[in-house]
């Protein structure tokens, strides 16, 4: 049996988790068993999960789970898979994956394969994965011999399938131990979404020459239904929030589309985004070596450039 | 307060990856290393600052790996940790590296256990949450802040979109994103006082390998750049709809 860790964000399940279960259940067909899903504390619609294909939805809900400790959450998923007898893990790489991740894997004496891009071929009692090495300048080929096997899915590999109905969802009773984090606070940005789960990106650097700029950005994000991101420059002066940073030393995301305007495109630059799908650069600077990693290029101002693009995107919405 | 801080070895940042003919392995020839960044300019730069500010205290320096790796654990050394341990292993699966720091971390009984959010290498982020669970410590993944009072430890750390802040009382895992120090560079007093600091190699535990990497491959050559004039926007949308298929 294949056990997803479908992750709720303020008891709603976002993308990503429906690319986890729809992950979980292509592995559990390669491996000719099924795929359950597994919700931790208050969730809504845990049952619509059956329609990517857990044929049955657990949930653990106890004081230690209403908020968020990794020893907790990763005793509720190792326990839940003893107790189910599943095998495989599968869970979203993301900061709750990354922090449950490893201590499911211990708990469990499992081989793991964190950030994965691709469903697992079956080999005897072994899966075989392939993720992304090097912040993206290579590939490997994982192989997991364990009897216990845990799996992170990197965001936007895997297209969503609805391949099922909603599911039963039925209540786990488990002795989980007590949370040791106390939440003092979460700030969450609101609106957008998350720059990991996002498939199009627009992204400004050091051209932007000051954050009273940055509505052009906005401006095209708005249009596109993007999320806004920045090269590394911009987030250490604090013209855009650390969060919003990508690269080496940011967040690494992997979007459909990833258009980036007044950023040269250094190396650590490109170790957080080359896995996107499509990229577009925006500079004056003919040079600027991320013309080398791009699919389309603009040569030009972007005070111009981008206004001229937000209007061709807005048309081409109304058409 | 007692620290330490888990490194590791990793190609240095602009290292262009190549690959043995049969992409059985890297190619390591001609292949800079350094000290993965992350552990070095957060995660070691963060435990000296404690230390300092406590004005006690050690901060011991954890490397798994064959005696290649000492030259990075001197690095260390000279940025102002006190000692080092490494365990004499080639460092394989995360799990079998994660019970060779765990098996020392019993023996020193440390406050805080650092790691960096991620080694630039493999990028897993899970050997620090594994070393928790085996001590039965609490863990916070991806900190850009921490703040220590006492036993009492506030961390920020990095989520989807935002940050949230936490208060655990130590011992604590934690690993370290950028945000939580600034980077120190090493000066010739530093370096030369590292050549002298205890540097203790133990043997391994032994522990199971269930993972190995079967087969590498490069990504594909991108493509020539295709450039749209900067009056023409409507093109460049129009090849993102119909050729990209990305909107």
């Amino acid at each position: 049996m294949v056990l997803v860790f479908a992750e709720a964000t303020n008891g709603k399940f976002k993308k990503a988790a429906h690319e986890a279960i729809t992950y979980g259940t292509k592995t559990a067909a390669a491996m000719g068993t099924e795929c359950v899903a597994l919700t931790i504390g208050q969730v809504e619609n845990a049952g619509d999960l059956g329609r990517f294909g857990a044929t049955k939805v657990y949930n653990v809900n106890s004081d230690a789970t209403a908020t968020f400790d990794s020893g907790v959450y990763a005793a509720a998923i190792a326990e839940a898979a003893k107790q189910l007898g599943a095998k495989v893990i599968v869970m979203i790489h993301d900061s709750t994956g990354k922090s449950v991740m490893g201590r499911v894997a211990a708990r469990l004496d499992a081989g793991s394969a964190p950030g994965v891009n691709s469903v697992p071929t079956v080999s005897g009692g072994g899966l075989t994965v392939r993720k992304s090495v090097f912040s993206g300048k290579a590939f490997a080929e994982v192989e997991i011999t364990s009897e216990y096997k845990v799996i992170s899915v990197a965001g936007n590999s895997i297209p969503v399938e609805e391949t099922g109905a909603a599911a039963t969802v039925e209540s786990l009773d488990l002795a989980l131990p007590a949370s040791r984090t106390k939440v003092l606070e979460t700030q969450r940005a609101t609106g957008r979404i998350p720059l990991p789960e996002a498939e199009l990106v627009v992204s400004g650097g050091r051209g932007l020459k000051g954050p009273e700029n940055w509505n052009v950005i906005e401006d095209l994000a708005e249009a596109l239904g993007a999320t806004t991101a920045c090269s590394r420059p911009v987030a250490d002066v604090d013209w855009r929030p650390h969060h919003e940073h990508v690269g080496q030393t940011g967040v690494a995301i992997r979007p459909n589309l990833y258009i980036a305007a007044g950023i040269s495109g250094a190396i650590q630059h490109l170790a957080g985004v080359n896995n996107s799908k499509t990229i577009v650069v925006i500079n004056k600077d003919p040079e600027a070596p991320f013309f080398k990693a791009a699919d389309y290029g603009v040569v030009g101002d972007l005070f111009e450039v981008l206004p001229k693009l937000t209007e061709a995107v807005k048309a081409y919405k109304a058409s | 307060m007692k620290l330490l801080v888990c490194v590791s070895k990793t190609p240095e940042t602009t290292t262009k990856i190549q690959l043995t003919g049969d992409g059985s392995d890297v190619d390591t020839s001609g292949v800079k290393y350094i000290m993965n960044p992350y552990d070095e300019w957060y995660a070691l730069v963060r435990a000296l600052e404690l230390k300092e500010a406590a004005g006690s205290g050690s901060v011991t320096l954890l490397n798994v790996g064959p005696a290649d790796n000492d030259s990075v654990i001197r690095k260390g050394l000279a940025v102002g940790a006190d000692d080092a341990i490494r365990v004499d292993a080639e460092g394989s699966s995360s799990l079998f590296i994660a019970k060779q720091i765990a098996a020392q971390a019993k023996e020193g009984n440390y406050d805080i256990l650092f790691f960096g959010k991620e080694t630039i290498d493999y990028n897993g982020s899970e050997v620090g949450a594994m070393v928790a669970e085996l001590l039965d410590v609490v863990y916070v993944h991806e900190a850009s802040k921490l703040e220590v009072s006492g036993t009492t430890a506030t961390v920020t750390r990095d989520i989807e979109g935002g940050v949230e802040i936490v208060e655990v009382e130590l011992p604590l895992v934690v690993s370290a994103a950028k945000g939580m120090a600034e980077q120190r560079i090493p000066n010739m007093r530093g370096i030369m006082m590292a050549k002298r600091k205890p540097l203790k190699v133990v043997p391994a535990v032994d522990a199971a390998v269930s993972t190995k990497v079967t087969h590498y491959d490069l990504p594909p050559e991108k493509s020539a750049v295709k450039l749209i004039e900067p009056d023409d926007m409507t093109e460049l949308v129009r090849l993102l709809h119909e050729e990209a298929k990305v909107i």
